[in-house]
């Protein structure tokens, strides 16, 4: 290839990559602006939007966190999150493992119908469980969600899972089952130890899954204290016809950074789970 | 005592033994999350399917068995079918659009170049982000006075001074709104799946095909993407099966509106009737009109899982 051809291909990769990252990243960006901006500001339409032609303001970060429920939901996703993540890792390491080395011929079938549930939406299901969760008296509790979260989170990181624990080589456990430990020894001592990145994976995907969930908490969550991120900020931060857009954009801006940071550390594990062996 | 026993018929004890012991264990792992899983789905989906055939409303346990009258009421109605043919159109032209975008995002990206980790996080960043929220950040965008892509597209001119397109207030634009903003999100998912696909194709296959003279698009053609034609269905299946289920960005950018049912999609029609309207009977059967795209969506993964033989 000649320098010039080189170089028009390197301009087209930067271009491609460049514009497609603005499309992006430009709702984020913009929500950074809105959150910062006097109300006077905002809402002129002659101004131009992309400067700051009044000086800066904190009310909007301050209204959102003094004067509204964000922080009580904050606190409600955190929760349901870690028990979410708790419950996720007792059912789906075990099963991994299980699928991985243990279940034999049909440990791949199995696999494969476990990771068919990943796939079946909320809104296929929340209707039936809306009475499920009527009848079991949990209708606007957090504790609706910690029980109907796993459904979806169980599933996927199983798969996850059983991907990680093959990737371990035989040998390590071999070694321990001949040196005289049960299965059960060698999996407590050898293989859940080494698995701890594995198990990290698991933990981060099982939280950012049921951070990201909207439709089940919007079912079976009425009053505002019992929200979580998710739902809360569409529907409550909005009175009436009256939009606080500043404090909405920082409401949205802040969870989605932090899910999108500890997401991306851990991208390649999850391309790795949803794509398996279609690479082979 | 293994010095003394021959060893073969030692192993091949050794061996039965384990294997009926490891497979009870197996199961003793596997069956707490098979079956927590299966009471969370399993049972609901056929919970779904007793309460289309009857009428129920929520807060109230009894029921009459109707038989397919819900079916026969909801197919009647125009609202539904607007809202059917509204969730093939979003999948589709979005899903047809993510496609061809993320396949020129991936060749790009393939590419190693300084900032292309940054680059990287960025384009993830609208997957990444919770789907409810960040769909809030549209709604603002496409606002009717505020908006800041009237204002590009007027500082542009690409539209005039005075022009104040309702982007959420008119049908064909509200459909375009929806759709621009499903692609927004599944673009860098689809992406990011092309990528690893075009990564694990051996580099020494396209140095031969460029050292035969094949030139890019010939390249592209007959080598990429029949050999990225597992990875692309992967990529289509999810992005059909998140497209075609979901009901949070119609529910958060239009409500299904402009002005009333322009935008609705089967799941947020179900949750209009069933969760609103209170008629959990047609709900669920509105619900149940999702199953059938599930279905053959899992029918293909579970083809694809079995010619590449490992998995899906």
């Amino acid at each position: 290839m000649s320098l010039n051809r080189k170089l028009a291909t390197r301009l087209l990769v930067y271009g491609i990559a460049i514009g497609f990252a603005l499309l992006s990243a430009f709702p984020f960006f913009w929500m950074v602006i809105t959150a910062f901006k006097a109300n006077r500001d905002l809402y002129n339409p002659t101004n131009n939007p992309f400067l700051f032609n009044e000086p800066p303001t904190l009310d909007h970060i301050r209204l959102l966190f003094f004067n509204t429920p964000y922080v009580r939901w904050l606190g409600n996703t955190s929760l349901v999150g870690i028990i979410v993540v708790l419950i996720t890792v007792v059912l789906a390491v075990p099963a991994g493992y299980s699928l991985a080395r243990l279940i034999g011929r049909w440990g791949e079938r199995l696999a494969i119908m476990i990771f068919l549930a990943y796939l079946i939406p909320p809104t296929l299901l929340f209707i039936p469980l809306s009475r499920v969760i009527s009848l079991l008296g949990l209708q606007d509790s957090l504790w609706s969600l910690v029980l109907v979260y796993p459904s979806f989170t169980v599933p996927f990181c199983t798969w996850l899972m059983m991907g990680f624990f093959k990737s371990i080589p035989l040998e390590l456990e071999d070694a321990a089952l001949v040196d005289g430990c049960s299965r059960l020894g060698a999996l407590v001592r050898i293989i859940f130890p080494i698995s701890i990145s594995g198990i990290l994976t698991t933990v981060i995907f099982a939280f950012t899954l049921s951070t990201q969930e909207f439709v089940y908490a919007l079912t079976f969550i009425s009053s505002s204290a019992h929200k979580t991120i998710s739902v809360g900020v569409p529907t409550d931060l909005i009175r009436g016809d009256v939009f606080y857009w500043g404090s909405l954009m920082a409401a949205a801006l802040l969870p989605s950074v932090f899910i999108a940071l500890i997401y991306n550390a851990f991208l390649d594990r999850f391309i790795a789970g949803i794509t398996g062996g279609a690479l082979k | 005592m293994e010095a003394v026993a021959p060893k073969p018929q030692v192993r091949r004890f050794d061996f039965r033994h384990v294997v009926d012991s490891e497979r009870l264990l197996g199961i003793l792992m596997l069956a707490p999350a098979v079956l927590f899983v299966f009471l969370l789905t399993g049972v609901p989906f056929f919970y779904a399917i007793y309460l289309s055939l009857n009428t129920t409303i929520a807060g109230r346990f009894d029921y009459s068995f109707v038989g397919l009258q819900n079916y026969i009421d909801i197919l009647q109605s125009s609202l539904f079918r607007r809202s059917l043919a509204n969730t093939f159109i979003f999948t589709i032209i979005s899903q047809v659009l993510v496609l061809v975008l993320a396949k020129i995002l991936a060749l790009a990206l393939a590419n190693q170049f300084r900032g292309r980790n940054l680059l990287r996080f960025l384009i993830l960043l609208p997957w990444a982000a919770p789907i409810a929220l960040s769909t809030i950040g549209w709604k603002w965008m496409f606002d009717s006075q505020y908006s800041v892509v009237n204002w590009l597209l007027r500082a542009l001119h690409i539209i005039g001074p005075y022009d104040f397109p309702q982007w959420l207030g008119e049908p064909h634009l509200a459909m375009a709104a929806v759709i621009f903003v499903h692609v927004w999100r599944m673009l860098p998912f689809a992406t990011v799946i092309l990528l690893a696909g075009m990564t694990s194709i051996p580099q020494d296959v396209m140095d031969a095909a460029a050292v035969d003279g094949a030139n890019f698009w010939t390249r592209l053609v007959h080598i990429l993407i029949p050999l990225m034609l597992p990875i692309m269905s992967v990529a289509l299946l999810f992005g059909v099966v998140f497209t075609f289920t979901d009901m949070g960005v119609v529910y958060v950018l239009t409500r299904g509106g402009p002005p009333v049912n322009a935008t609705h999609v089967l799941a947020s029609w179900a949750f209009q009737i069933g969760i609103i309207s209170n008629d959990l009977g047609q709900g669920a059967a509105i619900s149940l009109f999702l199953f059938p795209v599930l279905l053959i969506a899992s029918i293909f993964m579970l083809r694809l899982a079995s010619r590449t033989d490992v998995g899906v």
